[in-house]
């Protein structure tokens, strides 16, 4: 087993729990900024799975074997970083357009959510039958 | 030989960039798209028959031996469900060509859909076939970002909505896969399946316990799994039908056969396993009821599809041979039946205009054919004999009795009542959509999105491509001998781990 020293372990703490905080906002930015840093924490974490060591280069007849860091974590975070990387644009696409077609950038509540809600503040006023019938005409959006 | 594991992934990704290159000239893009595919299922049956007959074919890929290179294995488990997933995505594509024709007329070509579709085919195939913790992730996300772009095709602002939901979700569980993933090269030092299995012996229990809750939590997103399947019922619905058919029939499934590989293959465990039967038993029962309170077509169908992932997690958490047996014949009948009813509901709204249930009526007097093509997959998704379910469900069912524990009396309860939950809701969409007053239909409330099209037209290719589907699950029943037979096989292989490791790791059997 591989293990980690104290600084990288409160790196890696402090990058999950800013990337895990902002995700649960309501800003639709944020919310991809969380995405980011918690992908900056994954990357991390599979480097350091290597050894908290620095090496030296992985190249045979350069460096003798015992001094070479692992080259098997460096090539997966590489290739996390470009899908990371890839799919933040995506996000960041979407979220324009989304802020194009709403005119704002919160995340809406759930669709059931909102039924349910307004179930509720019917049925304070109005009789129970009423507002099932409105419930279901609801449903179809 | 080995070279035939490799065709299911390279083939459609070569074909993706030429079907790019052709994005003007619609015929050559669905020819291309259909003869890839079609390419594929010769290959995928040629594979199972091989896997079955001479045990897993492996592909070192680069000439790289596992564990250090990755290796593509294709054994009796994973070429079954590739075949079987191959199959739904060749008569898809043929309905979504149907549909584009039937709309927009022959001559327009969808630039971006026919790439796409085929790159998703490319991951959902590696998913199956690969070797490797790390190149699974790699297929879930070339998988996975190819559904966010087809979920988000013609961005409205409910689709922009549903999108996100759908991206955030599957992203985070991918940041936690990417986690997994380095604590699982920390803690052993590698990510190659078969070497995992054995490394994984040797560490101490509790750190052994926290891979495999995290590698459940991280393929229990995927798969929709009770309580972390909030995201489907939200986003699935927002999609066209053809799209929706296929991540319904596919993306889901492809999380619980990652969830049952790496469980099972990498894990040591008793028989029983009574966290999974948990999740099972919530899984079903909240799916079902969920799908009772829906009044949109495809919201309840969505539910439904949620219910019966707890089916194949009730399989898992027995975890015998009977209880595998169980799950992979489910999976087999799932993929078909409900790529088969999302279909069908795309069929259905082309003549109501609408998803609510509250506005349809009358349905099986204007399309008889329609009601026909409902009500097989929808009797098989109950369990009603003789059809394609009434063979899975039976199959666990029993395996959940010979549990003998009270867990296992309780899920098998469980699963009894949420098959009677599911007959009662198809049978109240068949009497508010095919029985009752005739309604007319409500037109097309809106041609930019192609969620509901409403025009009543449709074509040969869609109807042809539904009865197809629904010809593959009356199929499955038909052929419920051998299949119930490979699938003992493949579990039995499952759970020894034996012929899996020593084709990987030894000398191996390709060539």
């Amino acid at each position: 087993m591989t293990t980690v020293n104290l600084t990288m372990a409160v790196v890696l703490g402090g990058l999950y729990a800013a990337g895990f905080y902002l995700l649960l906002q309501r800003s639709l930015m944020r919310v991809l900024l969380g995405i980011v840093v918690l992908g900056h924490g994954a990357n991390l974490l599979l480097q350091l799975a290597g050894g908290a060591r620095a090496g030296r280069p992985p190249m045979l007849g350069e460096s003798p074997l015992s001094e070479m860091s692992d080259p098997f974590p460096q090539a997966m975070a590489l290739t996390a970083i470009v899908i990371t990387f890839a799919l933040t644009t995506f996000l960041l696409a979407l979220a324009y357009r989304g802020w194009v077609l709403l005119g704002h950038d919160e995340v809406q509540d759930d669709v059931e959510d909102r039924r349910i809600r307004r179930l509720e503040s019917r049925l304070a006023e109005e009789s129970v039958e009423e507002a099932e019938r409105e419930l279901e005409s609801e449903a179809t959006r | 030989m080995s070279v035939l594991v490799a065709v299911p992934v390279l083939l459609p990704l070569g074909a993706a960039g030429l079907s790019m290159a052709f994005g003007r000239f619609a015929d050559i893009q669905r020819w291309l798209g259909l003869l890839v595919l079609g390419v594929i299922v010769v290959d995928a049956a040629v594979l199972l028959h091989v896997a079955d007959v001479h045990g897993p074919v492996v592909l070192h890929l680069g000439g790289w031996r596992a564990p250090v290179g990755i290796a593509l294995v294709a054994d009796r488990l994973a070429a079954l469900l590739l075949l079987v997933s191959v199959i739904v995505m060749f008569s898809v594509l043929l309905y979504s060509i149907g549909q584009r024709i039937t709309d927009y007329g022959r001559g327009t070509a969808s630039t971006t859909f026919h790439p796409i579709y085929l790159v998703l085919c490319a991951g959902v195939s590696l998913a199956y076939l690969t070797g490797d913790l790390f190149n699974l992730f790699v297929a879930f996300e070339i998988m996975l970002a190819s559904s966010y772009v087809l979920i988000t095709r013609r961005t409205t602002a409910n689709r922009v909505r549903a999108g996100m939901t759908y991206t955030i979700v599957s992203l985070s569980s991918s940041v936690l896969f990417l986690t997994l993933i380095g604590l699982v090269y920390a803690a052993t030092g590698t990510v190659n399946l078969a070497d995992l299995a054995e490394r994984t012996d040797r560490l101490p229990p509790g750190p052994a316990t926290a891979l495999a809750l995290l590698m459940v939590i991280v393929f229990g997103v995927k798969s929709a799994m009770v309580p972390l399947h909030f995201w489907l019922p939200d986003s699935y619905p927002n999609a066209p039908a053809p799209i929706t058919a296929i991540f319904a029939a596919l993306l889901t499934k492809v999380g619980i056969y990652a969830m049952i590989r790496t469980q099972i293959l990498v894990f040591e465990r008793e028989p029983s396993w009574p966290l999974m039967l948990v999740f099972a038993l919530a899984t079903m029962l909240v799916g079902a009821l969920g799908a009772l309170a829906q009044n949109d077509l495809n919201r309840l169908l969505s539910f439904l599809l949620v219910s019966h992932i707890g089916f194949m997690l009730f399989g898992l958490g027995v975890y015998d041979v009977a209880g595998l047996t169980g799950v992979i014949l489910y999976i087999v009948h799932h993929i078909t039946v409900q790529a088969t009813l999302f279909l069908v509901s795309g069929l259905v709204t082309r003549y109501t205009g609408t998803v609510a249930l509250s506005r349809m009526g009358g349905l099986a007097g204007i399309s008889p054919l329609v009601a026909v093509l409902f009500a097989v997959p929808a009797l098989s998704l109950a369990g009603v004999p003789p059809f394609s379910g009434f063979v899975a469900k039976l199959a666990l069912l029993r395996s959940g009795i010979e549990v003998g524990t009270s867990w296992g009396y309780a899920v098998t309860a469980g699963a009894v009542l949420t098959s009677l939950l599911t007959l009662y809701a198809v049978a109240r969409v068949w009497t508010r959509v095919f029985w009752g007053k005739r309604r007319e239909p409500e037109g097309d409330p809106d041609h930019t999105d192609e969620l509901v099209v409403g025009t009543g037209d449709t074509s040969r290719g869609m109807v042809y491509a539904t009865g197809v589907l629904v010809g593959a699950t009356v199929l499955v029943a038909v052929l419920a001998g051998p299949l119930s037979a490979v699938s003992e096989r493949a579990a039995i292989d499952l759970l020894s781990g034996q012929a899996y490791r020593s084709a990987v790791l030894g000398g191996g059997s390709g060539g």
